[in-house]
């Protein structure tokens, strides 16, 4: 996806945070990812690496926390959570389904210093 | 990946002058407007938007005690805040944008001059992006409509912030279509919203049936499919059923239309389909000022 874009809106986010709160240094930073967020995890971790440099955040470490994703089934008419956005509906094995849940990208949290 | 999206050099028409601006600084220079992003922004011929990076940093002064900061906050955070401004000066104009995506080579900007022409004299500008040249926008100037170009450099999508300033540039009437080209791409563009009412998304009968199913993303974020260039079906064995199949295997709400831009099929109800949708937002606008004014 845009995993360069992505890490350019987390260093802003760290730099507000450190006007905000008073920080010099993060040491650890957490993402929430939905499954259906279309993020490369390998390219953002590499992106963050080379975005964070000269911010709060170079060196930090990166954790990325996997969130499901969900759809609702046209057949059956059910949410359903689903590995893949392409799967079947688990529960009937219809093939109609629209993502409900799982486009997450967000900062859950920071450690700071 | 996309090596640097959403951060190249980008350019927008216009302006002779260009400046620089970094993080978290006041800056002087002749726009009203405030800066999230860093890089900068160049406005060439036509009002033409061009942005760019710049490494850019701040030193914070501060306290140090390791402590946990609870954050929550969206990673497109700052997008969206642009997006909701451009939504909000839209609907206070009751006018109708529509984002237009596809893979490059879809027949955007034809079925876009198509569609201008079959339009007459309703009031309508267009926002093109592309990483380089303004080719685009120069087609559609042709056909008499105003147009923006926004050169976005390496970057592989507009965001709302560019709109932004291409919105600037536009003198809109009330009641406006505002079509904005996005960059050819079916990955990233489905990501930022750019504060318009849906997005279309055009896909090429040339292009192969599975391609909703390898891109499933930008076609669940899309309103409405144009399957263009009908008129190539029978030459390179296009199924167009299995196409709708695949649009509606991800995404069952999605509506298809089939055109084509160059023989002009279809292009009636896909003009019908825009003065409908434009013509319920401008109703809502003028109900909601009635209502503030009572």
């Amino acid at each position: 996806m845009h995993e360069m874009s992505l890490a350019e809106g987390i260093r802003s986010i760290v730099e507000d945070q450190a006007r905000a709160h008073a920080f010099d240094r993060v040491s650890r930073l957490r993402l929430e990812i939905g499954r259906f967020a279309g993020v490369e995890k390998d390219a953002l971790a590499f992106a963050f690496d080379v975005v964070m440099r000269g911010s709060p955040a170079e060196g930090a470490v990166l954790e990325m926390i996997d969130l499901p994703g969900s759809a609702l089934c046209y057949d059956c008419l059910k949410t359903v959570e689903l590995n893949d956005r392409l799967d079947p509906c688990p529960l009937c094995g219809g093939g109609r389904l629209l993502p409900q849940g799982g486009d997450e990208m967000r900062i859950k949290d920071m450690e700071v210093a | 990946m996309c090596t640097v999206c959403g951060c190249g050099d980008t350019t927008v028409e216009g302006h002779s002058h260009g400046h620089e601006h970094g993080h978290g600084h006041d800056h002087d220079h002749g726009h009203d407007h405030s800066h999230d992003h860093h890089g900068h922004h160049h406005h060439g011929a036509h009002g033409d938007l061009h942005f760019g990076t710049g490494p850019a940093g701040v030193s914070v002064g501060g306290m140090s005690q390791e402590r946990l900061i609870q954050v929550e906050t969206d990673i497109l955070a700052k997008n969206d805040a642009h997006a909701r401004t451009n939504r909000a000066r839209l609907a206070g104009l009751g006018a109708y944008a529509v984002n237009l995506v596809s893979s490059p080579g879809s027949g955007k900007t034809t079925l876009l001059c198509a569609t201008i022409r079959a339009l007459g004299d309703t009031p309508l500008a267009v926002i093109e992006g592309d990483q380089q040249t303004a080719n685009d926008a120069d087609r559609i100037r042709a056909t008499g409509a105003p147009a923006i170009q926004i050169n976005t450099g390496k970057g592989c999508h507009l965001d709302g912030h560019m709109v932004g300033h291409a919105l600037d540039h536009l003198d809109l009437a009330p009641e406006s279509l505002v079509f904005i080209e996005n960059v050819g791409n079916l990955v990233c563009p489905a990501g930022f919203d750019l504060g318009e009412d849906c997005k279309v998304a055009i896909l090429s009968v040339t292009e192969g049936e599975d391609k909703p199913l390898k891109y499933p993303d930008m076609f669940t974020a899309a309103r409405l499919a144009i399957l263009n260039k009908t008129d190539l079906a029978p030459y390179c064995d296009a199924d167009l059923d299995a196409y709708e199949a695949n649009l509606r295997r991800v995404n069952p709400a999605i509506e298809v239309l089939r055109v084509s831009a160059r023989t002009g099929e279809g292009l009636d109800i896909w003009i019908a389909w825009l003065r409908a949708q434009a013509g319920i937002k401008a109703l809502r606008a003028k109900s909601a000022q009635t209502q503030a004014a009572e």
